[in-house]
C-alpha cells in the first residue's frame, strides 16, 4: 500500500492578521494526482507555497515526501518540483542555460544534466528555440519550459499551481497529457491547483474543494458529484427565483431545491422522470421561466451547493 | 512528449563553492547581454576624466598639483566602479518570480547574493582596465610600476565591490526597481564631498571636514600614491581600511535584507 506523499494537519497562514488559509488537513497518497479546486483568492496558492517551503505556516504542520516543510526545508526541496502560477523564468537566459542552471543548483552531475536535458527536450518540444533566449518564447513555450525546470532533478512530488491558466486549448491539452503521463509512467505524485472544473475532473483522482481558506469537501470527482443527487435541473427565471421555490418542493422525485439569485437548482433522483412535472409546477408559480436545463451534476454544482456561489463568481456576487 | 526521466538521477545539496560558481556564472553570462548597463558605466568616467582635465588642469597645476592627469585618474576609476551592480537584475528576478524558483532549490541563500557580487567584481575590474588604459594613452605613468597598476586595479575593484552592498540591500529590502535606481544618489556624496578636484590640504570649511570622514578621501589618497609617489604604505593601509569599513557596513545591510527576503515569514 502506498504511503503518504503529502500530509498536512491544521495548516494555517495569516497575513497581517487576516487568515488566508484557515486550517487545512491533507493526506495525499504516493502516486496520486490530487486536485485542489477553488476560486481566485480561496487559499490555493498560499497552501502550495507553504507545502513547497516558500512560506512558513502560521500554525499547523506539513510533511512532504516524508520531511517537515518547516524544519527540513532543504530535504523537501530536493524531493519536490514546483511550477508556480506564473512561469518563473529568466528572460535573458536561453532555455538550455536555464535548465542547466537548474540542474546545477540541484547538484546534478554534468553527465546527469546532459541526460536529463536530452529527455526533457522532447517534453519542451520547442526545437531550436531551446538555444534562444526565453524572452522570445510564446506563453505556451514558457509554461512548458517552466514545467521542464520543475522536473529537471526528477522529483518525487510535483506541485503545479494553476498550470494551464492563460493557455490556449492546444497547449492546455498538451499539459494535461504530460501530467497524466508523468503520473502513469513514473508514479509521480502530483498536487494540482486549478480553478477549472474540467481540469480537476479530467486529471485528479481525488479533489479537495477549498473556499475562503477552508476545505469544504473532498473525494473523487464522481463521489462529489453523486453527493448532490443523481441529476440536476436548473431553472432560470425572469425575476427572483425564491418565489418559485415552494412550487416544486412537493413534486415527486425532487430531493432538494436551492435558490441562487434568479436561478433554482433542483436536485432530483431521476431527471428524465422529474423534468415534466417540474416544468408543469414551475409554469404555475407566477414567475416567468427563462430556461430549464436537465443535466448530470458538475463540480460547479457541488461548489454551488457547498458555498452558495459559482466557482468563477466574484466574492461580491457570492455574497449577494 | 515522451520524456523518460532516469530513476537514478537524484538531486543533492552541492558545496558552497559550487553554489557560488553557479550563481556567479549566470550573472556573468548576463552582463554582455545587457550593454545598456555597461556602456554608460564606461562613458561617464571617461567623460569626466577628459572634461576635468580640459577644464581644470591649467588651474590645478599652478601650484596645487604637479600632474593633474595622474591626480584625476583615480577619480575616473572611482566614477567607473562605484554603484555598478546586478541589483536591478535581482529586482527583476524578485518581481518576475524567478527568485522564488531559485529559493525552491537547495542553493545556499548567501550564494544568491555573493554570486552576484563575484560577477560585479569581474565587471568593475573590466571597467577599470580601459580607464587606466586611457590614462596611459594620455601620458600617465605609475611610480610603482606594473605591480602598482595591478594593486591599483584590485583596490578600485575592491571599492566597487564594497559599494554594491548598498544597492543590493535596497533591492532585497524593497524589491522595487525605482528604489534601486535611486540608490545612485548615494554615489554623489561619496564621489564629490572629497578630494575629487583638489588635494585635501587645499580644501577648506565644511567640505574639508566632510572629506575627512569620507572613506573615498582615503581611497583616492591610496590610489594617487600608487600613481604619483610610489609604495606609500600608510596611504595604502588607509585605502584598504576605508574599503573594508564600507564593505562591513554595506554587506551587513545587504545580508540583513537577504535574511528578511528569504525568511518565509
Amino acid at each position: 500500500m502506498a504511503g503518504s506523499a503529502i500530509v498536512a494537519e491544521g495548516l494555517q497562514r495569516s497575513f497581517a492578521g487576516a487568515l488566508a488559509v484557515a486550517g487545512v488537513d491533507l493526506d495525499v497518497a504516493e502516486g496520486e494526482i490530487y486536485g485542489f479546486l477553488g476560486p481566485n483568492g480561496a487559499g490555493k496558492s498560499t497552501t502550495v507555497r507553504m507545502l513547497c517551503t516558500l512560506l512558513a505556516p502560521t500554525s499547523g504542520r506539513a510533511l512532504v515526501a516524508g520531511h517537515d516543510v518547516q524544519h527540513e526545508a532543504d530535504a523537501v526541496r530536493l524531493r519536490i518540483g514546483v511550477a508556480l502560477q506564473d512561469a518563473a523564468l529568466d528572460d535573458q537566459q536561453t532555455g538550455r542555460e536555464l535548465l542547466v542552471l537548474q540542474a546545477r543548483l540541484f547538484g546534478l552531475t554534468r553527465h546527469d544534466t546532459e541526460r536529463r536535458l536530452r529527455e526533457l527536450t522532447e517534453l519542451i518540444d520547442i526545437g531550436d528555440a531551446l538555444d534562444q533566449r526565453v524572452k522570445t518564447y510564446s506563453g505556451g513555450m514558457k509554461r512548458r519550459l517552466d514545467l521542464a525546470a520543475a522536473l529537471v532533478h526528477n522529483p518525487d512530488v510535483l506541485f503545479l499551481d494553476e498550470p494551464t491558466t492563460g493557455l490556449d486549448p492546444v497547449s492546455r491539452a498538451r499539459v494535461w497529457e504530460e501530467v497524466e503521463r508523468l503520473n502513469r509512467d513514473l508514479g509521480m505524485t502530483i498536487f494540482l491547483t486549478t480553478q477549472y472544473l474540467e481540469e480537476a475532473d479530467a486529471l485528479a483522482g481525488r479533489i479537495a474543494i477549498i473556499d475562503r481558506g477552508t476545505i469544504v469537501a473532498e473525494g473523487t470527482p464522481n463521489d462529489l458529484k453523486r453527493s448532490i443527487g443523481s441529476d440536476v435541473i436548473i431553472a432560470r427565471f425572469e425575476g427572483d427565483a425564491s418565489t418559485a421555490q415552494s412550487s416544486v418542493l412537493d413534486v415527486a422525485g425532487v430531493e432538494h431545491v436551492s435558490v441562487h439569485g434568479d436561478e433554482l437548482t433542483i436536485r432530483v433522483s431521476d431527471g428524465d422522470a422529474a423534468i415534466g412535472p417540474v416544468a408543469v409546477a414551475l409554469h404555475g408559480c407566477g414567475v416567468p421561466v427563462r430556461a430549464l436545463t436537465l443535466r448530470t451534476p458538475t463540480l460547479d454544482d457541488v461548489f454551488l451547493e457547498l458555498t452558495g456561489g459559482h466557482l468563477h463568481a466574484t466574492d461580491e456576487e457570492r455574497a449577494e | 512528449m515522451s520524456a523518460e526521466p532516469a530513476p537514478e538521477v537524484r538531486a543533492r545539496r552541492s558545496s558552497a563553492v559550487h553554489d557560488l560558481r553557479t550563481v556567479a556564472g549566470r550573472a556573468l553570462r548576463a552582463i554582455p547581454r545587457e550593454p545598456e548597463f555597461v556602456v554608460p558605466a564606461l562613458v561617464v568616467p571617461v567623460f569626466f576624466f577628459v572634461v576635468n582635465i580640459g577644464a581644470l588642469e591649467p588651474i590645478a597645476e599652478q601650484g596645487l598639483v604637479t600632474d593633474f592627469k595622474a591626480f584625476q585618474l583615480p577619480v575616473a576609476i572611482v566614477f567607473a566602479v562605484t554603484g555598478i551592480s546586478r541589483a536591478s537584475a535581482l529586482v527583476t528576478d524578485i518581481q518576475g518570480g524567478y527568485f522564488d524558483r531559485l529559493l525552491l532549490t537547495p542553493v545556499r541563500r548567501v550564494a544568491l547574493l555573493f554570486g552576484l557580487m563575484v560577477a560585479d567584481f569581474v565587471l568593475v575590474l573590466s571597467l577599470a582596465i580601459p580607464v587606466v588604459g586611457l590614462g596611459f594613452a594620455l601620458g600617465v605613468r605609475f611610480e610603482t610600476g606594473f605591480l602598482g597598476v595591478v594593486v591599483f586595479l584590485l583596490l578600485s575593484a575592491g571599492w566597487g565591490l564594497a559599494f554594491t552592498g548598498f544597492p543590493y540591500a535596497i533591492a532585497l529590502k524593497t524589491g522595487n526597481p525605482g528604489a534601486v535606481n535611486s540608490s545612485f544618489i548615494l554615489f554623489f556624496p561619496f564621489a564629490f564631498l572629497t578630494t575629487t578636484f583638489l588635494p585635501q590640504e587645499a580644501l577648506t570649511g565644511w567640505l574639508a571636514t566632510v572629506a575627512d570622514y569620507n572613506p573615498v578621501t582615503y581611497l583616492l589618497s591610496g590610489l594617487r600614491a600608487l600613481v604619483l609617489d610610489g609604495w606609500e604604505w600608510g596611504e595604502l593601509l588607509g585605502a584598504v581600511v576605508a574599503v573594508l569599513g564600507v564593505a562591513a557596513v554595506s554587506f551587513t545591510l545587504a545580508l540583513l535584507a537577504l535574511r528578511g527576503r528569504v525568511s518565509r515569514s
